[in-house]
C-alpha cells in the first residue's frame, strides 16, 4: 500500500496515468468500430507512420506530437482512400506505407543524432517520456476523441454495420470513415508515447476483441472494452513499476492475459 | 399516385455505359420486381434509385413526397455483418437513421416506430438477442423491420433471398407481399429468382444493359423473352 501511494506521489506517474487512462480509453472505443469494419491493420499502419514522423521530428529539433498528429493524420486518410480503392489492395498498401515510413525514419535518424534514448522509447514506449505540453495535448485530444465518439455514437454503428445501408439514408459514410480514420491516428500518436509504435495497435485491437468475447449486443461490446482497456492499463503499468518491465509490454501481456480468459469465459458461455 | 417515373434512363462508369433506354413508371402500391442475368445493370439501377449514382442522361422522377434518402433499402448482407456483434434491438434502430436529421440520439419515438416494425416481423421476442447469433431468415427479418423504420412508402430489396433455406424463403416472400398489400408500401425487388418473381409481383423490369422488358407480370408470362428466359418451359 505504502508503495502505491509513493508511486502515486511521483509527478511523471501522475501525468502517466491520467494521459495513459485517456488514450487506452480513446483505443478501446475506436478499436470496436475498426476491428469490426476489418481496418485492424491501419492501426498498425499509422503507428509505423508515427515512428517515422517523430523521428524525423526529433532530427529537426522540432515538437514531436507538432510534427506527428498532422503527418499521421494525413497517412490515415490516405489508407482509407487506398483500401477502398480496387487497384492497390488494402493490406499490400499499409505494408507499403508503413514498412517506407519505418525506413525513413530509421534512415533520418542514422543519419543525424543516432539512436538514442529518445528514438527507442518510440520504439517501445516510455511512460517518462511525456512532457508538460505533451501531457496537456494528449488530454485536450484524447477528450476530443471521447466526445466525438459519443456524439456520433448513432451514426458511427450505421456506418459500422452496415454501410450500403447508411449510405442509402443519406448518410455520408466516406465522411464518417474519415472521421474515423483521423480519430485512429490521433489516438494512434498519442499512445505511441506510451506505448511504442511497435505495440501500440495492440491497445485498439486487444480490448475489442476480448470483449466480443463475451458480448453480444454493440453497446455491450464498447462498454466491455473501454472497461477491460482500462483496467489492463492501470494492471500493466502497476506491473511495470513493481517488477520494473517495460510500461508498454506490460500492458499488453496484461490484455493479451484477459484475452484469453474472455475467450474461455466465451466458449464456456456458448456451451451452455 | 405515381411513385416514381424513369424516362429513357442511362448510367455509365467510366464513359462506358452499361445500362440505357430505361423507361417506366410504378404507382403506389406496385410490386416491381427486377430481373436480367448478372452484370446486366441491375445493381447500378438500385444505385441510381438511391442517388448513390447520377444518371448519365434521362430523367428519374420521385412522386409527391418521396425521397430517396426515405427508401426502405434491404441490401445483399456481407460476411462482416454476419458475425457483429449487436442486438437486434439496436440494428432495427438504426433504421431511424435519416429520422435523425440534427439530433445526435434517438427519440422515444424512434424506439417505438423500432418495436412497432418488430413486432410486424414476428420478431419482437428477439429483440435483446445478438443478431449474429439468428438464423439466415431471421436476420433478413430483422433487416426488414430496419428498412421499414425508413420508410412510409417504398422499399428496395437486392436479392432478398440469397442464401436462405427453401422455407425461409417463402416466408420472407410472404411477408414482403404482405407489407406490400396491407401498408399500400411500394417494392421493387432484384432478383434471380424469376419464377417466384413472376408469382408475386405485379410487374417486371427484365434489364440487359437495357431494359428489354417492362409490363405487368402477366404480360411477362406471355412474351417471348419470358419464355427464352426460363428455358422454354412456360410458367
Amino acid at each position: 500500500m505504502t508503495a502505491l501511494t509513493q508511486m502515486l506521489s511521483y509527478h511523471f506517474m501522475q501525468r502517466a496515468l491520467i494521459v495513459g487512462g485517456l488514450v487506452s480509453l480513446c483505443a478501446a472505443l475506436l478499436g470496436v468500430s475498426l476491428v469490426l469494419k476489418r481496418y485492424s491493420m491501419i492501426g498498425d499502419g499509422l503507428s509505423h507512420v508515427g515512428f517515422g514522423a517523430l523521428a524525423i521530428a526529433s532530427a529537426l529539433h522540432l515538437a514531436p506530437l507538432a510534427v506527428a498528429v498532422p503527418v499521421v493524420i494525413v497517412a490515415a486518410v490516405l489508407l482509407l482512400r487506398l483500401s477502398e480503392s480496387s487497384e492497390v489492395k488494402g493490406d499490400a498498401a499499409i505494408a507499403l506505407i508503413s514498412s517506407s515510413a519505418l525506413a525513413i525514419g530509421v534512415i533520418s535518424v542514422s543519419l543525424t543524432t543516432g539512436m538514442n534514448t529518445e528514438i527507442s522509447n518510440y520504439m517501445v514506449g516510455s511512460i517518462l517520456s511525456l512532457s508538460r505540453t505533451d501531457a496537456i495535448l494528449s488530454v485536450v485530444l484524447s477528450l476530443a476523441v471521447l466526445l466525438l465518439f459519443v456524439l456520433f455514437y448513432p451514426r458511427l454503428f450505421a456506418v459500422t454495420f452496415d454501410e450500403s445501408f447508411a449510405r442509402a439514408t443519406g448518410t455520408r459514410a466516406g465522411a464518417y470513415n474519415t472521421l474515423l480514420a483521423v480519430l485512429t491516428a490521433i489516438t494512434v500518436v498519442l499512445g505511441m508515447r506510451m506505448m511504442g509504435a511497435l505495440l501500440i495497435s495492440s491497445l485498439i485491437i486487444f480490448p475489442a476483441l476480448s470483449a466480443m468475447r463475451v458480448c453480444r449486443s454493440f453497446r455491450g461490446v464498447v462498454c466491455c472494452a473501454a472497461a477491460v482497456s482500462l483496467s489492463c492499463f492501470l494492471l500493466g503499468t502497476l506491473l511495470s513499476y513493481f517488477l520494473e518491465t517495460p510500461t508498454g509490454a506490460s500492458i499488453v501481456a496484461t490484455n493479451l492475459l484477459c484475452f484469453a480468459g474472455f475467450s474461455l469465459a466465451g466458449i464456456k458461455g456458448r456451451g451452455n | 399516385m405515381t411513385i416514381l417515373t424513369c424516362k429513357d434512363l442511362s448510367f455509365s462508369y467510366e464513359g462506358k455505359t452499361v445500362l440505357e433506354s430505361v423507361c417506366f413508371s410504378l404507382q403506389a402500391g406496385d410490386y416491381l420486381c427486377v430481373v436480367g442475368e448478372n452484370g446486366s445493370g441491375k445493381s447500378t439501377l438500385i444505385k441510381g434509385l438511391l442517388g448513390l449514382k447520377e444518371p448519365d442522361g434521362g430523367s428519374l422522377v420521385w412522386g409527391e413526397g418521396v425521397k430517396s434518402t426515405e427508401i426502405g433499402y434491404l441490401p445483399q448482407q456481407t460476411q462482416v455483418q454476419r458475425d457483429f456483434p449487436a442486438s437486434v434491438e439496436e440494428v432495427v434502430l438504426s433504421g431511424c437513421l435519416n429520422s435523425l436529421g440534427r439530433r445526435l440520439r434517438y427519440h422515444a419515438e424512434d424506439r417505438e416506430l423500432a418495436r412497432m416494425n418488430m413486432e410486424r416481423m414476428g420478431i419482437e421476442e428477439l429483440s435483446r438477442q445478438s443478431y449474429q447469433a439468428l438464423s439466415g431468415g431471421q436476420q433478413q427479418r430483422v433487416l426488414l423491420a430496419r428498412a421499414l423504420c425508413a420508410t412510409k412508402k417504398l422499399l428496395l430489396l437486392d436479392e432478398p433471398v440469397t442464401g436462405l433455406d427453401p422455407v425461409a424463403t417463402g416466408e420472407l416472400y410472404n411477408l414482403i407481399k404482405l407489407v406490400n398489400l396491407c401498408d399500400c408500401i411500394t417494392a421493387i425487388m432484384v432478383s434471380h429468382d424469376i419464377h417466384e418473381a413472376v408469382r408475386y409481383a405485379t410487374h417486371i423490369l427484365h434489364l440487359g444493359h437495357r431494359q428489354l422488358f417492362f409490363g405487368t407480370a402477366a404480360e411477362y408470362r406471355e412474351s417471348d423473352l419470358a419464355r427464352r428466359f426460363l428455358g422454354g418451359n412456360r410458367i
